[in-house]
């Protein structure tokens, strides 16, 4: 685990290299956090990848989250590790809602660590988060022809009618 | 014999005989002895013609749960594979959002439904990191025990399970025998035999019984010698080292792309274990060993499986042994109940109760990732707190979901016979595929 100043260390060696990629930084519980955007964070992931002395060649955990009275709305978390060392560092891409009807959108991070591919299609699944130059760009846990971002805070519970055997014929559709 | 096209056609058509005139028998061989030619020699044939793709699942006793396969044969070799899940999608992480933080444990339970404790220990875990919340010696120690007795009887429903999709009926009976006992052990410690909800955010939800660690140490007296027999029956069972030998070997740098976490990267040969490496619970103070394999083949994982359970029982063992003493759950009130004995006497006691069990208990905003070794490999748990009694986002980074990746690479390539092998090998559990 990088300590504070060690993150700070980090996020400038990053900025050097690919201007104004980190957004900002934060350290809390232990556990930093290097902040970005969508259309940098493919360059970040392949700088702490490739460059020596950073080397983190495992993706631990790909996830995405909804904040939503906060802007920018959505962030997808990459949980970084460095094996040899045992430092994880966590990279947050903060995406912005682009609005009604369409889809945010943001690089997808397969070519550099293939197990993000069952990964990004869960965030796909779940928030609607469209990964730019996906293999695969399909829903994964939910059916094929469901409507809607499941997981995302405005989403509601409840919202899509359960049959029963007793409430099968006011289910619209269902008996048809 | 009908008209034909191509050369691979006419090459087919020449060996084509009637069953009158291969005699009686023909019907009972298989089709590559009739035609004369190997399944081999047939992948020259054009892949539209000979490609065959079928779904494997999802209700196919050796998937292990609702997993469908779609898997493309050529004759008997699996040309391509890719899993189809969310058969049990329940929407666990969905539901976590709308329940305070203590009504969430029980559902993290049954997302990983043969690994609870370690369901229970990632959640409550990554709530205390937010909390800063300490907790006592005891507890740590108990965990500890709990989640060892735990991995010992999801090992042993593996290795069960395995050795039936494999024909071995008898390993299976022999390993839900001792299961059995550890349930019968968490029947003892918590009154449940599964979902125990045992771990509590800030310690245990009870000190163990009187005569719970006599029947622990009895349990791990047995247990090298169950160990001993399983060795005995499959270690060299020339069926079984058929299926298992050389079979769905993908090498290590690739299970790593992969994020293939547990015993399937150790048996590749890389000794990467979260207990030895991160500091959590009482593991810094116990004393064990990482087995690892040399090929990565079935053989290789079989073999680590069964010595991690061995590592286990000396690991209780010392848990036993090691055992502090003092409270076993967190003395602060904001987040753990009072004693029972105290709400009747304290006015304080009782509105704490009161507010914990009808809001809850607040979490400081934050989120934070806290990973545990699972049986299957690196269990996450990312939880993100708004300030309120609920957590906003509660995600479970579920081994099985990510090692399911590596499946495609073992099974391409080889016989249907060993994609079933590997599949028993890579031990998914798809309530925690599928959440």
């Amino acid at each position: 685990m990088p300590d504070a100043v060690g993150l700070e260390l980090i996020a400038d060696e990053v900025n050097t290299r690919h201007d104004g990629a980190i957004l900002g930084t934060s350290y809390d519980h232990g556990q930093a956090t290097l902040l970005t955007g969508p259309d940098q964070v493919h360059d970040v992931l392949a700088y702490l990848r490739e460059a020596p002395g950073q080397e983190y060649h495992f993706l631990a955990s790909l996830h995405g989250a909804d904040y939503l009275p906060a802007v920018p709305r959505f962030a997808i978390h990459y949980e970084l590790l460095n094996m040899a060392r045992v430092e994880r560092l966590r990279v947050k891409a903060l995406i912005e809602d682009p609005g009604e009807g369409e889809l945010p959108e943001v690089d997808s991070v397969c070519d550099l660590y293939p197990t993000a591919n069952f990964q990004e299609r869960e965030v796909y699944d779940f928030f609607g988060i469209v990964f730019r130059g996906h293999p695969d760009m399909r829903r994964i846990l939910m059916p094929e022809d469901y409507e809607g971002w499941p997981q995302r805070r405005d989403f509601p519970v409840g919202g899509d009618p359960v049959i029963f055997t007793n409430t099968e014929n006011e289910v619209p559709g269902w008996t048809r | 014999v009908d008209q034909v096209s191509t050369p691979t056609e006419q090459r087919w058509a020449d060996t084509r005989r009637t069953p009158e005139q291969l005699g009686r028998d023909a019907v009972a061989r298989t089709d590559a002895q009739v035609i004369g030619t190997s399944p081999i020699e047939r992948t020259e044939l054009e892949r539209e013609e000979e490609l065959f793709t079928i779904n494997m699942g999802p209700h196919h006793p050796a998937t292990h749960g609702v997993l469908r396969l779609l898997v493309s044969l050529e004759g008997e070799f699996v040309r391509d594979l890719n899993p189809v899940m969310g058969y049990v999608h329940t929407g666990i992480e969905k539901s976590c959002e709308q329940h305070p933080y203590w009504k969430v444990i029980p559902f993290v339970e049954r997302m990983d439904y043969l690994s609870y404790y370690f369901n229970m220990e990632a959640f409550c875990g990554c709530v205390e990191k937010l909390l800063e919340l300490e907790i006592p010696p005891r507890a740590k120690w108990l965990r500890t025990l709990h989640l060892e007795l735990n991995r010992i009887s999801s090992h042993l429903v593996g290795l069960g399970t395995t050795a039936l999709d494999l024909g071995a009926i008898s390993m299976f009976w022999y390993c839900f025998r001792e299961r059995d006992k550890v349930l019968d052990l968490c029947e003892m410690s918590s009154g449940q035999r599964m979902h125990t909800r045992y771990f509590q955010v800030g310690g245990v939800f009870e000190d163990i019984p009187v005569g719970f660690a006599e029947k622990v140490r009895g349990f791990c007296k047995d247990m090298p010698e169950r160990i001993d027999q399983y060795a005995a029956l499959l270690d060299r069972n020339e069926i079984f080292l058929q299926r298992t030998k050389d079979v769905g070997v993908v090498p290590r740098e690739r299970l790593l792309e992969l994020g293939v976490t547990g015993p399937l990267l150790r048996a590749a040969g890389e000794p990467w274990d979260l207990r030895k490496v991160t500091d959590y619970l009482a593991y810094p103070e116990l004393e064990f060993d990482v087995p690892v394999g040399t090929v990565g083949d079935n053989y290789d994982r079989y073999k680590v499986r069964l010595q991690e359970m061995r590592e286990s029982v000396r690991i209780i063992e010392q848990c036993l042994d090691g055992l502090p003493e003092g409270p076993w759950i967190a003395d602060d009130r904001k987040v753990v109940l009072p004693p029972r004995h105290e709400l009747s006497t304290s006015m304080e006691a009782l509105i704490h109760h009161f507010k914990l069990v009808t809001e809850g208990f607040r979490v400081p905003p934050g989120e934070a990732y806290y990973a545990i070794e699972s049986p299957r490999g690196e269990l996450g748990c990312f939880v993100v707190a708004d300030g309120s009694a609920q957590p906003a986002r509660v995600h479970m980074r579920d081994p099985s979901f990510v090692n399911l990746q590596s499946l495609r690479e073992m099974c391409i390539g080889g016989y249907v016979a060993d994609l079933i092998a590997n599949l028993a090998m890579l031990d998914p559990i798809l309530g925690g595929i599928d959440r």
